[in-house]
């Protein structure tokens, strides 16, 4: 346990990559059998407990200390378990006492069979033998969110860098192995067969584009392009082959590899081809693309009901092909896997759920700019409210894992933009913890009144951080636990400039209307709060935009008293979704 | 006892600082007022432009060197334990164990004892006189890390840690962060006490302290500044640097050096990975959670005033506590620690997405 507290500690402030990848090796390098399996199995987020988690650590915490001074310190520091580590009133020891030789296997085994009414005793036993990184370490276990900035790519590429192994290779195997992975580590090192729990349908590392901006663009000559529609929904990769019995199994991936079939079954069910599709998942009604915010109602849902299925059909917009039947073609350019992906569309059943995700023509970037200003008249038709941009690829791009640049951009619409005035304001979680970097934002009734219509937690600098919070800690009239509310008066007050892709209507939020992906674009230390926008300003703009329906969203983005997990889940969602 | 005085017509907070109506004076106030008592030298406590100063000779010193000898209309030094009386009241000021120099002013009148403690920590530090106990009626604190999650390890542990990393990167320049005033020469100190003897490289910022604190005694060592530093010196050698100036062009002459940062904030990981800090040095020079409660305690004061920091945390156990407690409020203090605890670097996003969050 000392050796994988000490990894996970260093990791958490080595800020190079290459830097993480060396200390994880060396861990692996250093430390046997089964321990390095299970730290690598919490490193790729493989652990999950049944009867220990985060509620167990809140009920120990809660029965040994002040519970205020718990909740402000919790509100402080933004990490359940940083926070308990350090508060935790662990017994005075003699210095050097063996304290934490407990193998992580050991750790791990209590965590997993302990039963539910002996473990909160063996667990405080565990927290009371540890000191506070270790305490850490141990909790982050139970939590099971390290947030040391390291993903599951990148342990498995120091997996792959104890020997001759690429990442990739370790990545076709891994969906059929277990903790604690000695087979995989005996491979990688040289001396082991390369394991045989061979998966038929593994998630392959998607490709990525980078935002266009109007710079590179004058470089780019548009002969050598492709463009489609960006499609306003989540980044899903398809995976369909037969396995060793001849079956045909089905895979659904997130951009990030996460197994997402199971949220899905009338999507997998429906599908028809062999081979790996990457596409855009929409939800379709009546053939129509509906928008995220209705996507959002399917998404984050623990029990996916015959209803939920029934009201938000699941569909795949194909984009790319990466494998064809049984045969790899990511090594292929672009124009050839597109002929291929049309070949396997127009053979697919009609009725099942997949499309062709439409090239849109151009033959000069005047044209694009006109396509991507009004999706509708340039072939998206009806579906053109679910267009968010187009997307360039290259003709001869090969299918590169991750964000090479040059081959791929993005080319995404305009954001609506707004003045409103700072209301509220919370403290953040992870990266931003312990300032202020969760803001309600309001914009002026037809009464003179400021009315909350959203809430943003990203999108401003580190500098614009610090100078919001030294702001809040100042001007705060009101404290509601975690909240403060500032100062917001006519002629007092912070107007930032939010930014926005869209508009929903909503009763959810005394307001009516509901932002989607709003983020500070700016800080408008130099206007005064009268002169921030109204409420008709953003109903006018409600009209243009057609109007949606954002009620019963369980994940609505601008929550006016939104709790903390509510973004996290949200910006979970909008990673999968800035796919491409 | 019973005050013939009440505690809020000798002291009150007002938006220029602590205010003495009785003695017609302010303490560490934020902007220009005719008389002002200073508790120490750092730039949220002690501002240029006042008419008069009252302050430790040291205190005096550091603010010359800061804002040139013309900082004030006149100036007044005081010894520590003296007691000066102005318009009645009587002034004393006691050691506070925060930088050196540093004082907690007790005034009293009538009856009425409070103490203005200003930033303190008790301990030992080589580089100031220690913390000593004041009873009073009416205690005034900070609580900059009124948390319970903030237990200040020993010092020489911690710079163990930057004297190890030394042993392992040899070829490397360990930038340390510390503040200019207080905590660089006390960086400086306790290496001096781990045995590390070589040359120290100083930022300019910090170069007039340093020479002041070795003038006054305090054996620092071979210090020289970085910038004439030969490329040869570089390897393994430590350079202290404003907080500031880490993330800035200043440092990107070291060769792939190791961050480091001293300061109480260094506790909590986010704070640390927000500055791109690599080698975090929990060295505080204010009192941690379980030192406020120890330092309020022993002044036997049966009232508490907060006033900046995590004021709601010491409040609530001051009344546990059985003390009547409140916040002032005060704006204006705490940036320099601020200062030293929110120099957020760019650029340190690994590109790694963290491995949290589930879309479905």
């Amino acid at each position: 346990m000392n050796r994988f507290a000490a990894l996970i500690d260093r990791l958490a402030y080595e800020p190079r990559r290459n830097g993480k990848i060396r200390l994880i090796a060396d861990y692996f390098r250093h430390v046997p059998d089964p321990d390095r399996g299970w730290a690598l199995a919490a490193l790729t987020g493989a652990l999950s407990f049944r009867n220990a988690k985060p509620g167990l650590i809140r009920q120990l915490i809660a029965e040994r200390t002040d519970p205020v001074l718990f909740a402000l310190s919790y509100d402080y520091v933004g990490d359940l378990s940083e926070t308990v580590a350090l508060m935790w009133p662990a017994p005075a020891r003699p210095e050097g006492s063996p304290d934490a030789g407990i193998p992580l296997s050991d750790v791990v085994h209590i965590l997993t069979h302990m039963g539910r009414s002996e473990l909160p005793a063996v667990l405080a036993g565990l927290l009371d033998r540890l000191d506070e990184t270790g305490r850490w370490a141990l909790l982050k276990l139970i939590t099971g969110s390290l947030r040391i900035g390291v993903s599951a790519r990148l342990a498995k590429t120091a997996v792959a860098a104890l020997g001759t192994l690429t990442p990739d290779e370790i990545e076709l195997v891994w969906p059929g192995l277990a903790p604690p992975y000695a087979e995989l580590f005996a491979w990688a090192e040289g001396h082991g067969e390369r394991p045989r729990t061979e998966n038929p349908t593994p998630f392959r590392p998607v490709m990525l584009a980078h935002p266009l901006e109007a710079t590179d663009r004058d470089s780019l000559d548009p002969q050598d392009f492709r463009a489609e529609w960006k499609w306003d929904g989540i980044r899903v990769q398809a995976v369909r082959a037969r396995t060793v019995d001849g079956a045909v199994a089905t895979r659904l991936y997130s951009r990030t590899g996460e197994d997402i079939s199971g949220a899905f079954p009338d999507l997998a069910e429906a599908l028809a081809f062999e081979g790996a599709v990457d596409g855009e998942l929409l939800i379709l009604r009546q053939e129509r693309v509906q928008s995220f915010n209705v996507l959002q109602q399917r998404l984050n849902r623990k029990a996916v009901s015959a209803r939920l299925i029934a009201e938000f059909p699941a569909h795949i917009r194909a984009y790319d092909l990466l494998v064809d039947g049984t045969e790899d073609v990511r090594a292929l350019p672009f124009d050839a896997r597109r002929a291929r992906l049309e070949a396997l569309i127009a053979s697919h059943p009609t009725d099942a759920r997949l499309d062709l995700s439409p090239l849109v023509p151009f033959a000069t970037w005047e044209d694009l700019t006109a396509a991507r200003a009004d999706p509708a008249k340039h072939g998206a038709g009806p579906d053109a409210e679910a267009v968010e941009g187009v997307m360039l690829k290259r003709a001869d791009s090969l299918y590169l894992p991750g964000r090479p640049k040059g081959p791929w951009w993005k080319w995404k619409r305009d954001p609506h933009s707004v003045d409103a005035v700072l209301m509220y304001a919370q403290r953040g979680h992870g990266k931003r913890s312990s300032y202020y970097s969760d803001y309600t934002f309001g914009v002026w009734t037809g009464d003179g009144e400021l009315v909350p219509v959203g809430k943003a937690y990203f999108g401003f600098t580190d500098a614009e951080l610090i100078e919001i919070d030294r702001f809040v800690r100042r001007n705060t009239v009101n404290r509601f636990g975690p909240v403060r509310e500032v100062v917001h008066a006519r002629d007092e007050g912070l107007v930032l400039e939010v930014a926005f892709e869209g508009l929903a209507r909503s009763s959810r939020h005394r307001s009516g209307v509901a932002m989607r992906f709003p983020r500070i674009a700016r800080l408008r230390w130099d206007k005064p709060p009268a002169e921030a926008d109204t409420l008709a300003a953003l109903e006018a703009l409600l009209r243009t935009e057609g109007e949606v329906a954002a009620d019963g969203d369980p994940a609505a983005e601008s929550d006016g008293n939104g709790r903390p997990a509510r973004p996290a889940s949200r910006r979970a969602a909008r990673r999968d979704r800035e796919a491409s | 006892m019973r005050s013939a005085i009440r505690p809020e017509d000798l002291l009150r907070p007002t938006p220029r600082g602590l205010y003495s109506p009785a003695g017609d004076f302010f303490i560490d106030p934020v902007r220009p007022v005719p008389r002002a008592l200073v508790t120490h030298g750092h730039s949220d406590h002690a501002r240029a432009g006042h008419g008069a100063v009252l302050a430790t000779r040291q205190t005096l010193d550091i603010m010359a060197i800061r804002y040139g000898a013309d900082f004030a209309g006149a100036t007044q030094a005081i010894a520590y334990g003296e007691t000066v009386e102005l318009d009645g009241v009587k002034v004393s000021f006691f050691p506070a164990g925060h930088i050196l120099g540093s004082a907690q002013i007790r005034v009293e009148k009538g009856g009425c004892r409070i103490v203005a403690s200003g930033d303190y920590k008790p301990g030992i530090d080589p580089t100031c006189l220690p913390f000593e106990p004041i009873g009073c009626d009416v205690f005034i604190s900070e609580a900059t890390f009124g948390l319970p999650v903030f237990r200040h390890p020993d010092p020489s542990g911690e710079i163990g840690k930057l004297v190890a990393s030394l042993q392992l990167f040899p070829e490397r320049t360990h930038i340390v962060g510390a503040y200019a005033l207080g905590k660089a020469q006390r960086v400086i100190a306790l290496l001096r006490a781990a045995g590390h003897d070589r040359p120290i490289l100083l930022h300019g910022a910090m170069e007039r302290l340093t020479a002041y604190y070795e003038s006054e005694g305090i054996a620092l060592g071979p210090v020289k500044l970085a910038r004439e530093a030969t490329p040869d010196a570089l390897p393994g050698a430590v350079v202290i640097a404003p907080p500031g100036s880490l993330a800035e062009v200043w440092s990107r002459r070291f060769a792939d050096p190791v961050t480091a940062f001293a300061s109480g904030w260094m506790r909590i990981r986010a704070r640390a990975r927000q500055n791109g800090v690599e080698l975090p040095l929990v060295i505080s020079d204010h009192a941690d959670w379980d030192d406020l409660q120890h330092a309020i305690l022993a002044t036997g004061c049966g009232e508490l005033w907060v006033t900046h920091g995590q004021e709601d945390a010491l409040v609530h156990w001051a009344g546990q506590a059985g003390l009547a407690a409140r916040p002032l409020h005060l704006v204006g203090y705490g940036e320099e620690e601020a200062e030293s605890g929110t120099a957020p670097a760019a650029g340190t996003e690994s590109g790694d997405a963290p491995a949290e969050g589930k879309p479905s």
